[in-house]
């Protein structure tokens, strides 16, 4: 084991700007040197360094029993995190890709999820990993997961959107007492319009807080990931041609939801329209909508409106892949609909 | 098994000994049977309290079985602070966890579904937990708990601690992919633990013979590398010593290890289930191998107990499960609200707005 830092994890330290991928390994690594309870677990982690880096001469630095790579087994490695959640560590575990999540499903939603209810007290852990398309990756290298565990109570759900977000929001899921999925859009990784210096000290964001991207006044955009980017191209694209001034929210933690933030931003333009990466029908949009309608129909002067991938695989070529996405023409159209009814 | 009646089962080794107590004091041999006896009686409370109508759910029974969960446990460590080692029973190891330190009259209140039980009336019958005494109870999906113990004893080897864990499953849960999945993290791992495969021939209505090829599951062990030896379950002493010999190699830092134990469920999955599937002559040829019956003439045999001290116990036991169920009853069941508290650690889950004093849809 070497105990000096990586030059490529000492980017903030040294002031330099940095990809969310990057902020996602700074995170892990300040973490593991805060607290000797946390360590890792997943394919590839170690010697390879993850399929994407994420976890690049960690190995190295903390030795195999905090960097375990894993037989390919989902389910049995996220089942050994939450057996040793209960003995006081704190796992982090990657799934590659997190298409490949569905293994352990089971132990996610039968054992993790119910542990603290059960009486078998909390399951301190994040199960993080890439998610989402336009990388041509096909059915099993794009999915978003989200809706799949948005319906088991017990877990939270983190799914950030800039680089000082992902790592404030992972600092707050591993130091949180509850079991975390956190995904993280891999088109966002290094995406060079998301390098940006962080701040170079131990700041977390609170789980379960909305961020207003912008603000506006005609219509709300309730969103997050990579669609949050597309949503501000659509603002601008709405205030130069329309007029059409447009609100942003961006949810980053999915579970819980901020509901105040939705419904307050909603008061005030009175017309929302959500947009997801993820597919439509079971998407969140349906559980924002209902919300709204529970507590702020009177303020509506509009359908809720949603812009989401279409209800289908996701395909491999890129002519697919584009028309399967929602695009910020998309957004735009349904913006225009919105703003003008 | 080409002879299931368990009369002559070539796969059961036995050992030479050299001490027919396996070093166990008078005092302990007699705490063998205890256990053994609390069991039985709190199993046969429990399909009293059934018929009274004091139970929620099922009942489910370990006749025959007892040996098993009791041997076992008996060759680990059970402490009260939290070093000792860590076992996960099943609802056929009742015997286990009481040797673990779990109270009779909390037994009877999680079946009954008390709001006093261990989980306030969240979960159902062996289905808890107390770590410090070291035992974890189970899901219902039990392949699970391999892989819960995978991570529980990886932790005992990362940070150094002198501890082991057992996890009891059936030969149904060794069909699933979480077995699977589990047992190999753990051998790659060296993860030190022992896996208890309870062979009753039964995973609820279908014989084992339609759950595997094997004729026996420790067939399976060397298919990830680890070692396993089938004993005869019947047999609390021959449990203990394979056990004691298992936990002694793992404790070394052998890695992980299979004890398979093989008998037979006499009972139904559970008293729901007629069991009318079972050729009745097996369970009369298994009737004969009955693991109290077999201990105790053992015990009178070899002078570790006289016949009052065995009846002394026996009266004990089953005075101890009346009087733990008689209290239970009286305990209150929880109250309504308390089904939405501790979903998580941090926050409140809304009650709905329907049930409030003055409905109101924007209260959701």
């Amino acid at each position: 084991m070497s105990r000096e830092i990586p030059e490529h994890l000492l980017k903030t330290k040294r002031g330099e700007p940095v990809t969310m991928l990057e902020a996602i390994s700074e995170a892990l690594f300040e973490e593991m040197i805060r607290d000797e309870s946390v360590f890792l677990m997943g394919e590839d982690i170690g010697i390879y360094g993850g399929a994407f880096k994420v976890t690049r001469d960690f190995l190295e630095h903390f030795g195999e029993n905090r960097v375990i790579d894993t037989p390919i087994a989902e389910g049995g490695f996220t089942g050994a995190a939450a057996g040793a959640a209960h003995m006081g560590l704190r796992p982090v575990v990657e799934i590659q890709f997190m298409d490949f999540i569905s293994p352990a499903y089971d132990v996610i939603t039968n054992y993790i999820a119910t542990s603290n209810y059960r009486g078998a007290g909390p399951q301190p852990l994040v199960i993080r990993g890439p998610v989402g398309g336009g990388n041509r990756g096909g059915p099993f290298h794009s999915q978003n997961v989200e809706m799949a565990f948005f319906h088991t109570p017990g877990l939270k759900i983190v799914y950030p959107s800039t680089a000082r977000d992902a790592k404030g929001l992972l600092k707050a899921s591993i130091r949180d007492d509850n079991p975390v999925i956190f995904e993280e859009h891999k088109g966002l990784y290094r995406a060079p319009a998301l390098r940006e210096v962080l701040p170079d000290d131990d700041y977390i964001v609170p789980l379960g807080e909305a961020r207003t991207v912008q603000e506006g006044s005609d219509l709300t955009i309730v969103t997050y990931g990579a669609m949050v980017h597309k949503s501000v191209e659509a603002a601008q694209i709405l205030e130069s041609e329309d007029g059409v001034s447009v609100e942003i929210i961006d949810l980053r933690t999915l579970l819980p939801l901020d509901e105040n933030s939705i419904i307050e931003s909603v008061k005030k333009t009175n017309k929302l329209l959500v947009v997801h990466e993820d597919t439509r029908t079971g998407g969140i949009a349906g559980e924002i909508a209902i919300r709204v309608s529970e507590k702020a129909f009177e303020w509506l002067d509009g359908p809720i409106l949603r812009v989401t991938a279409i209800d289908s695989p996701v395909p491999y070529s890129g002519s697919l892949e584009d028309y399967f996405l929602p695009q910020t023409d998309d957004v735009v159209k349904a913006a225009r609909y919105l703003a003008a009814y | 098994m080409a002879d299931r009646t368990g009369a002559a089962d070539p796969l059961c080794r036995t050992y030479a000994v050299s001490d027919s107590t396996y070093g166990l004091s008078r005092a302990e041999l007699q705490d063998v049977y205890r256990a053994l006896c609390v069991t039985r009686a709190a199993e046969e409370r429990l399909e009293l309290l059934q018929k009274q109508g004091h139970v929620s759910g099922g009942v489910y029974r370990c006749l025959g079985q007892e040996a098993g969960a009791v041997g076992a446990a008996f060759a680990l460590r059970r402490r009260t602070d939290g070093t000792g080692d860590m076992l996960c029973h099943t609802i056929r190891g009742a015997g286990a966890l009481f040797l673990f330190g779990g109270e009779l009259i909390d037994y009877f209140r999680q079946y009954m579904a008390k709001g006093t039980s261990p989980t306030r009336g969240r979960e159902a019958n062996v289905h808890w937990f107390d770590f410090d005494k070291g035992f974890v109870g189970p899901v219902s999906p039990l392949g699970t708990m391999i892989e819960i113990m995978a991570g529980m004893t990886l932790s005992f080897r990362l940070r150094g601690e002198d501890r082991i864990g057992m996890v009891f499953y059936g030969d149904g849960a060794s069909s699933t992919g979480a077995w699977h999945e589990g047992l190999n993290f753990a051998a790659v791992q060296r993860c030190p633990m022992i896996l208890m495969v309870e062979n009753n021939q039964w995973a609820f209505s279908t014989p084992t013979h339609k759950n595997t090829r094997v004729s026996s599951f420790t067939e399976k062990g060397p298919g990830y590398g680890i070692g396993a030896e089938s004993v005869d379950g019947t047999d609390v002493l021959a449990v203990f010593d394979a056990v004691r010999r298992a936990a002694t190699r793992v404790r070394a830092g052998e890695g992980t290890r299979m004890v398979e134990l093989r008998y037979f469920r006499r009972k139904g999955h559970a008293q729901h289930d007629p069991q009318d599937y079972v050729d009745p002559d097996l369970i009369r040829a298994w009737e004969k191998k009955d693991p109290l019956d077999l201990y105790r003439a053992r015990m009178l045999e070899n002078g570790w107990a006289s016949e009052e001290e065995l009846v002394a116990i026996e009266r004990e036991t089953f005075d101890e499960c009346r009087e733990a169920a008689e209290a239970a009853i009286t305990e209150p069941y929880p109250d309504g609200p308390d089904a939405v508290t501790d979903v998580y650690t941090d926050q409140t889950t809304p009650h709905p707005w329907t049930r409030a004093d003055r409905p109101d849809p924007t209260l959701a």
